[in-house]
């Protein structure tokens, strides 16, 4: 079988946003495969070493420097990837096409991706790349297995989890809690540097934007930052209180 | 038309359907305003759609018992087909989120997700939406005139329901084939004040230390204020804490007026769930940690000394 992990290379949550020219200003900064992400291709390895027959490809559709997120996912283990190379803002939907495109032409039998992007913070690129391939779809997985065909395990639904069971093909999407990445070990360092990386380009998948990106602010608010220090802590918890009170006026 | 796909859950209409009837009234398009009703046993709930609707189109099936976003993807895109919906409104919960994405590839639209703020400008929906772990505002524009749009939870005021009751239609649907079967369902009810819902919020972290820490400490507190209690994903993962109390990326997002969070380190996925709070307050031994730069008070010290200490000003 064929297990394809979907990536995106993001903004490593440590760093500052910035902006730029009306959009987020990545360039010179510390960029990451997206760890939502990194769980699907512990995953997919998982899944293989617990007795899935199976080959791991992993796919990204960026500009350059994407490669470097699919690297990170070859030196923990994946056997290959296709790298899509653009400088196209794609949307979601727009994007799903091309991993969809991509999956039929691989054959693909199972396809893992992040559960929320951390750029785009869209939990949308797994069902809408389901239902390009009219296969079914899980979010927000959070314990898998496989046997034979079968995928059974537990995903988080918005009044609480539930266990689920469903037959490949079918699209799951990955999130913290569902394992514990591997680091990349030095030899699988120097290996993945030997595995392919096939490039693409974007205008083989014939697809059309359906959101324009218009412009982008960042969010800060001004916070007060008055901060008590606690060794005399019914002093500090009288005055927190009056302020909460008198000052904020959020508390009776 | 703009098709308003009804949220709701235990037989009774969600808040956030009122909240969708508003961003509909506000959205500066031609009605008629109509709202879809989904499920199983679902006669109270489209009684309460029809009064924030031009009508209400019902399905009452037992095949929609349980969600299933291959069935809903499929009926809302039946019938925003079938009525001309130029603009799809979905609740971006979970569910709503997993399921609009195939709404709008089986409507060859543009999908406008989790969205603040939606409006018409020149026959084009402009959207206003958070990215990077809800640290930036973007604004978007849809290409092309249909749109399906999932709205923000609490991003709008509900609406008042109207006066009049609009009329209700019975729909047939042409549904695939169940593919995900839920063999079973662990429903996380605390019987405390829902986190979306409450004023005040006291959350903990592992810095309480503790399950027993966290009943003592988070619980206490909130419990004297009246609040609702949230907890970090590594309480959460540690089983001290149910899922639905988890605040953050793959949590619950919430604002209330205040948020204390206590024992938190604050790792940008944590204020990712709660970074627009009104005033945020951070108790934590660590003087370096990151919660204390988006704190509005804070108190640097230990959480076993502060939060008994907390209580007992807050009982005088």
């Amino acid at each position: 079988m064929r297990i394809m992990a979907l990536l995106r290379q993001v903004l490593d949550a440590q760093e500052t946003v910035r902006v730029a020219d009306n959009k987020v200003d990545l360039d010179g900064r510390k960029l990451v495969m997206d760890t939502m992400d990194e769980y699907g291709v512990e995953e997919a390895l998982r899944l293989r070493e617990n007795g899935a027959d199976a080959e791991i490809v992993v796919v990204a559709v960026g500009p350059a420097r994407t490669h470097e997120a699919l690297r990170a996912a070859l030196a923990m283990g994946a056997d290959r990837a296709i790298h899509v190379e653009t400088d196209a803002a794609l949307d979601v939907i727009a994007l799903s096409s091309v991993m969809a495109q991509i999956a039929r032409a691989e054959q693909a039998d199972l396809i893992l991706c992040g559960g929320q992007q951390a750029d785009w913070d869209s939990q949308a690129l797994g069902a809408a790349t389901a239902e390009r391939l009219a296969w079914p779809q899980v979010t927000w997985t959070r314990a898998l297995a496989l046997n034979g065909a079968t995928l059974t395990g537990r995903h988080d639904t918005d009044d609480g989890v539930a266990s689920f069971t469903l037959s490949l093909p079918a699209v799951l999407t990955t999130q913290q809690g569902l394992n514990d990445p591997r680091y990349p070990t030095l030899p699988n360092i120097m290996k993945a540097k030997k595995k392919e990386i096939r490039k693409d380009t974007l205008e083989a998948y014939k697809v059309t934007p359906k959101v324009k990106l218009q412009g982008v602010a960042v969010q800060s608010k001004e916070r007060l930052k008055r901060i008590l220090d606690g060794k005399d802590a019914p002093a500090a918890a009288a005055q927190l209180v009056q302020s909460l009170r008198q000052e904020a006026r959020v508390i009776q | 038309m703009i098709l308003l796909v009804v949220p709701h859950a235990e037989g009774k209409i969600a808040k956030a359907a009122y909240e969708l009837a508003a961003a509909a009234r506000n959205i500066g398009r031609a009605g008629p305003v109509t709202a879809l009703v989904l499920g199983d046993g679902v006669a109270a709930v489209a009684a309460d759609a029809a009064r924030l609707a031009d009508q209400v189109l019902v399905a009452d099936l037992p095949e929609l018992a349980e969600f299933d976003a291959e069935l809903w993807s499929t009926a809302v895109a039946q019938i925003a087909q079938e009525g001309g919906a130029h603009t799809i409104l979905i609740a971006a919960s979970r569910d709503g989120r997993a399921y609009s994405p195939r709404v709008a590839v089986k409507l060859d639209a543009p999908l406008l997700e989790d969205v603040l703020s939606v409006q018409d400008r020149n026959g084009a929906l402009v959207a206003e939406r958070l990215s990077f772990l809800n640290r930036v505002t973007e604004t978007i524009e849809a290409q092309g005139t249909v749109a399906v749009v999932s709205v923000k939870p609490g991003a709008f005021d509900a609406a008042p329901p109207a006066q009049e009751a609009a009329e209700q239609y019975d729909v047939g649907l042409q549904l695939p084939p169940r593919r995900v079967t839920i063999t079973s369902k662990e429903k996380e009810d605390t019987g405390r004040i829902a986190l979306s819902e409450a004023d005040v919020v006291v959350a903990g972290g592992r810095g309480v230390g503790s399950p027993e820490g966290f009943t003592q400490l988070i619980v206490g507190l909130a419990d004297q204020l009246g609040a609702a209690v949230g907890a970090t994903r590594a309480v959460v993962d540690a089983g001290w804490r149910p899922y639905s109390e988890q605040v953050g990326q793959t949590g619950k997002t919430v604002q209330p007026k205040a948020y204390i969070a206590v024992g938190i380190s604050g790792a940008v996925q944590h204020v990712s769930g709660m970074g627009k709070s009104g005033c945020i307050v951070a108790i934590n031994k660590d003087r370096d940690a990151p919660i204390f730069h988006v704190a509005d008070y804070g108190i640097v010290g230990d959480v076993q000394q502060i939060v008994p200490a907390l209580i007992a000003e807050l009982r005088k």
